[in-house]
């Protein structure tokens, strides 16, 4: 088990890139500490399968050197890294049993019959296996299939880090949540250091401790999923995690204030005036953030229409020229005129040109 | 899952192609089964003779001796062509503009006329002007397909294999080319060298094509006929005759027409029968069930 | 127009993939058919648009047997998972493709592809071929070449599954409006209970061949008829322990005793299988009446505004779904809270035999 470092990594996938917009991954610095749980979460085509690809050595990096602990292994394949990998589809030995599929990776690095019996078993038992172990594997549903391919990488006393390329894909809701939760459980027992790439931000914020969002083969943010979910520092990371993505309206900003459209909002900071010149200038709130309310002075709204999502409404409402989007409770009647809401004052955000600007705090009165 | 779609109109469609398979092959196979059935010496001078050609045939011992030889022949072009023809695939390149230059090549063989192909190696094994024969009797070898039955046999074995060894080429290569590469990516995690890949990952994915390609060479092989009548006529002596070369002797050579028809459905059954017992085995090989989930109902 | 399935079975070699489906689609109807994989979802789609025919059971479009009607001869279009487009055709092409069909030409054709390209918003994308769209706007094209093609019935098998979750969650808003303007009757098949409640309309949730319900979605949602439509319509998956009612409380298997409320209260003695979604777990205790459940923390997902926390309960594995940060101790105990109003009680034959008060459902 090791540190993995990222050391001014990019790549192309031309053999000679001319500018920045070659780059299917544009330089980064990353150290994925041992034991930990990563996400990498980002749109198709962002880099983030790429970035794995090069982390388990299936992709030679254009640029920059991959580090296992102390030891250099950009130069090394795949199979001299100890790292396994969990694919989209399950990949599963086809003529092999269940067994045999456990016991492959052991066989092929030489283990002793008793040592590879003693591993199978026990990883046969974590994974809820042991009944299956004498079946054929392509007889199996989809989500025992991963869990095979998941355990050849359990299965190895040496493994560094297990790598997952959106590996729910094919699972239906329902076992998505036992899987994940298996794979936590998991996570917790073997502390291995475990990078999870996927396009969906469940996966992504249930799954790790760190999320690493990126977007256009950039990192556009990594943080815990509170982090994530309070300060987005990018509108993009905003708009991206949530769901609906948080609410993003084009303001201007005098000292603690934001002006969007008629309504003057206070903030939570003090930030340097923003007129119109200021480049773009958005507010950002979360629709968890705002609420229905009964008190008049409320902002004014009309009520666009409710999605029942179940556990919660999302209510769509224009607010001063624009779409904006609150979550409210299962059992909200929703009024159909002469709606108001008001905003959590703490949870509003300040971007400029998508990014987040920081504001002095200050000391409000309650409201 | 069952995708064929319920279309009657669908028939009314193949209609024109049963017509013809009725004229092409139900008719004249009735017309043989007639003929084995009875004895006839003219027109309107038959007689029943029931199971007679049969029997005559099935105790033929020249039949025996072209059946053996068909078997060995087809035999050998099997063990030859389907290893040959995946070893060929699997070093073939995957992308790049090889795969064009290397298809083009391998399809050359399968265009040039069957006939033609018998003359072709007639000349290029001749012992006075042709390339091979006259460089492996420079080499002190003796080598006359024309006298020595081993070399008949080789030089037939040389030609199947060049004519036919692409196609196995081929359809194991658009086998190898449908596996996905997180297949070998999880192989090489999995630290499996190239023969487990080999055995665990490629040979179980190119069990479809490989099943036809079999199928396709042990009928194309067990019906040998051109070739072999081109470049040996069936010699030395009776070395070369297969079954096909034999029955064409008898029908029309000797004009047996009852025996030969009798011959013709025994001959039907027997590819019939192998065919059948080759692809029942390579659809069950390691495979103790057909009926796994697919990917989605 | 209006689709009537009377008892439609499909068997095929000896699996059966439909058993004994009735279902009524009014004309212009939305219908999402919500199961897991290789629940009928398919099989109910391809007898649906001719492509299968049905082994027993008849098929009635306005009224009329159309059973064995081939799919040329219905008025009928189909969206699938994966991305099915013209690959050598642009996207105009792509789009125009059923109209040039129905030897529909000139400003008419130029009208009625573009308005679809509106509606998806494509227009930007028209010239394009395939190959140089996203998988969503490759998704888009499909379906608007399905609506333009003006079909009575508009089939969609799983049509956002190969999408990303974000993109998703952009037309699954979107589609609903875009449906409801083509006037088509339309039957959309999916595994999420999310995309089923957005989507709105009916719902048919099945299982192994079967429907189990079918009705207007929040409905079905709201008041499932059985465990078994519970545990399709849940996502989370729904929590569930076998009870014993006694006068007017349930008695857990733990010792525990929930007190139950007029409605329910009234119901038969007897065993039977308490069911509380996650969300209507508690972490903090919400009100009076509300009854402590001590498990053992399994695993807590915390998604940064919200946690799943998994906890074992005897046997069983429960999951709440709090709002807000929680970080409870792993293997420690941990106290969720369950409110009388808003549990499900189904009978041992697993049919819904009552509900508490906040569902809206008294003794059934």
């Amino acid at each position: 088990m090791a540190r993995i470092t990222l050391d001014g990594i990019a790549h192309s996938y031309l053999p000679r890139p001319r500018g920045p917009g070659d780059f299917a991954l544009k330089p980064l610095d990353h150290v994925w500490r041992d034991g930990g749980a990563y996400a990498l979460l980002g749109p198709s085509g962002c880099g983030k399968t790429t970035l794995l690809n090069i982390i388990s050595g299936l992709i030679a990096p254009s640029r920059g050197r991959v580090w296992f602990g102390e030891r250099d292994v950009t130069d090394l394949p795949t199979e001299q890294r100890n790292i396994a990998q969990v694919f989209q589809f399950p990949v599963i030995y086809d003529t092999m049993t269940v067994y045999d599929n456990l016991a492959f990776p052991l066989r092929n690095r030489g283990a002793s019959d008793a040592e590879l019996d003693a591993r199978v078993r026990e990883v046969a038992r974590v994974l809820d296996l042991t009944g299956s172990l004498g079946r054929r594997a392509r007889r199996l549903s989809a989500d025992a299939k991963q869990k095979i391919s998941l355990g050849r990488g359990l299965v190895r006393p040496d493994v560094n880090a297990i790598l997952f390329d959106e590996p729910l894909t094919v699972i239906d809701p329902q076992l998505k949540w036992e899987l994940r939760a298996q794979l936590k459980h998991l996570h917790k027992q073997f502390d291995f250091t475990m990078i999870y790439v996927t396009h969906d931000q469940t996966e992504a914020l249930t799954f790790a401790d760190a999320v690493v969002v990126m977007v256009d083969g950039e990192v556009v943010q990594m943080g815990t999923p509170e982090e994530l979910f309070e300060r987005p520092t990018h509108t993009f990371v905003g708009f991206f995690i949530g769901s609906p993505g948080m609410n993003i309206l084009p303001c201007t900003v005098t000292g603690a204030t934001a002006q969007v459209g008629a309504h003057a909002i206070p903030l939570p900071c003090r930030y340097p005036t923003l007129g119109a010149d200021a480049g773009r200038v958005e507010l950002g709130i979360r629709p968890e953030f705002v609420h229905l309310t009964d008190l008049p002075d409320g902002y004014p709204v009309v009520v666009r229409g409710v999605d029942d999502v179940g556990r919660h409404k999302v209510v769509k409402v224009t607010f001063a020229g624009q779409d904006l989007n609150l979550t409210a409770p299962e059992e909200t009647v929703v009024p159909a005129v002469g709606a108001r809401l008001s905003f959590e004052t703490a949870r509003l955000n300040i971007y400029r040109d998508g990014q987040l600007i920081a504001g002095t705090p200050i000391e409000r009165e309650a409201a | 899952m069952d995708t064929k779609p319920v279309n009657q109109r669908a028939w009314l469609m193949v209609a024109p192609v049963l017509v013809i398979v009725a004229f092409s092959a139900l008719i004249p196979l009735m017309t043989v089964v007639n003929y084995s059935v009875q004895d006839i010496f003219g027109p309107g001078e038959a007689y029943w003779v029931g199971v007679e050609w049969f029997q005559e045939v099935l105790r033929d011992r020249r039949l025996h001796d072209a059946l053996f030889r068909q078997f060995l022949f087809s035999g050998l072009v099997l063990l030859i062509e389907i290893p040959l023809g995946v070893a060929i695939a699997l070093a073939m390149p995957r992308s790049g503009w090889k795969v064009s230059l290397v298809l083009i090549v391998l399809a050359l063989p399968l265009l040039i006329p069957w006939n033609v192909i018998g003359t072709i190696w007639i000349i290029f094994t001749r012992p006075d002007i042709g390339l091979f024969g006259v460089a492996i009797n420079a080499a002190g070898l003796t080598f006359d397909h024309t006298a020595r039955p081993l070399d008949a046999w080789v030089t037939l074995m040389l030609m199947e294999v060049w004519h036919w060894t692409p196609l196995v080429a081929l359809l194991a290569y658009a086998g190898l080319k449908a596996i996905p590469p997180a297949y070998y990516q999880a192989a090489r995690i999995d630290g499996a060298g190239p023969w487990s890949v080999f055995w665990y990952i490629q040979l179980p994915k190119m069990r479809g094509v490989l099943t036809i390609a079999v199928l396709l060479r042990f009928m194309d092989s067990f019906l040998i006929y051109a070739e072999p009548f081109v470049l040996t006529g069936g010699g030395p002596g009776n070395t070369t005759t297969f079954l096909s070369i034999y029955l064409v002797k008898m029908a029309l050579g000797q004009f047996d027409l009852g025996p030969a028809a009798a011959f013709s459905i025994i001959y039907f059954l027997i590819v019939l029968l192998f065919s059948w017992v080759f692809y029942q085995a390579l659809q069950n090989v390691g495979r103790a069930d057909r009926a796994g989930g697919g990917p989605q109902g | 127009m209006a689709v009537v399935l009377e008892q439609v079975s499909r068997v095929v070699g000896r699996e059966s993939h439909l058993a004994q489906v009735s279902l009524e689609l009014a004309p212009g109807s939305l219908t999402v058919l919500l199961g897991p994989t290789l629940a009928g979802k398919t099989s109910l789609l391809r007898v649906l648009a001719g492509l299968d025919r049905p082994t027993m059971g008849r098929l009635l479009v306005d009224g009329r047997d159309v059973t064995g009607v081939p799919v040329q001869r219905r008025s009928v279009a189909m969206v699938y998972q994966q991305f099915i487009n013209y690959p050598n055709l642009t996207v105009f092409e792509n789009i125009a493709s059923p109209l040039r069909a129905q030897r529909v030409a000139g400003p008419e054709l130029e009208r009625r592809v573009r308005e679809a390209a509106a509606l998806l918003k494509l227009e930007p994308m028209l010239a394009r071929l395939p190959q140089e769209l996203s998988g969503g706007q490759q998704q888009r094209t499909a379906i608007a070449r399905a609506i333009v093609k003006g079909a009575d019935l508009l089939l969609l098998d799983e049509p956002l599954a190969n999408l990303d979750y974000k993109l998703r969650e952009e037309l699954r808003t979107e589609l609903p409006r875009l449906f409801a303007e083509s006037g088509a009757t339309l039957v959309y098949a999916t595994t999420e209970p999310t995309e089923a409640l957005l989507l709105g309309g009916s719902c048919a949730t099945l299982t192994e061949g079967r429907v189990t319900q079918f009705g207007p979605t929040v409905e079905v949602y709201r008041r499932p008829n059985s465990v078994e439509t519970a545990q399709i319509f849940s996502d989370p998956p729904i929590n569930l322990v076998p009870v014993d009612k006694v006068g007017a409380a349930l008695l857990l298997p733990d010792g525990g005793r929930v007190p139950l409320a007029d409605g329910v209260a009234g119901l038969r003695d007897g065993p039977y299988r308490l069911g509380v979604r996650p969300n209507h777990l508690a972490l903090v205790r919400p009100n009076q009446c509300a009854v402590a459940i001590i498990g053992t923390v399994a695993v807590a997902e915390l998604t940064g505004s919200e946690s799943f926390i998994h906890l074992d309960y005897g046997p069983a594995r429960w999951v709440v779904h709090a709002a807000g940060i929680h970080k409870p101790t792993l293997d420690e105990p941990v106290a969720v809270w369950l409110d009388p109003a808003r549990l499900y009680l189904f009978a041992p034959d697993g049919a819904l035999a009552g509900a508490g008060a906040a569902i809206g459902l008294g003794a059934a």
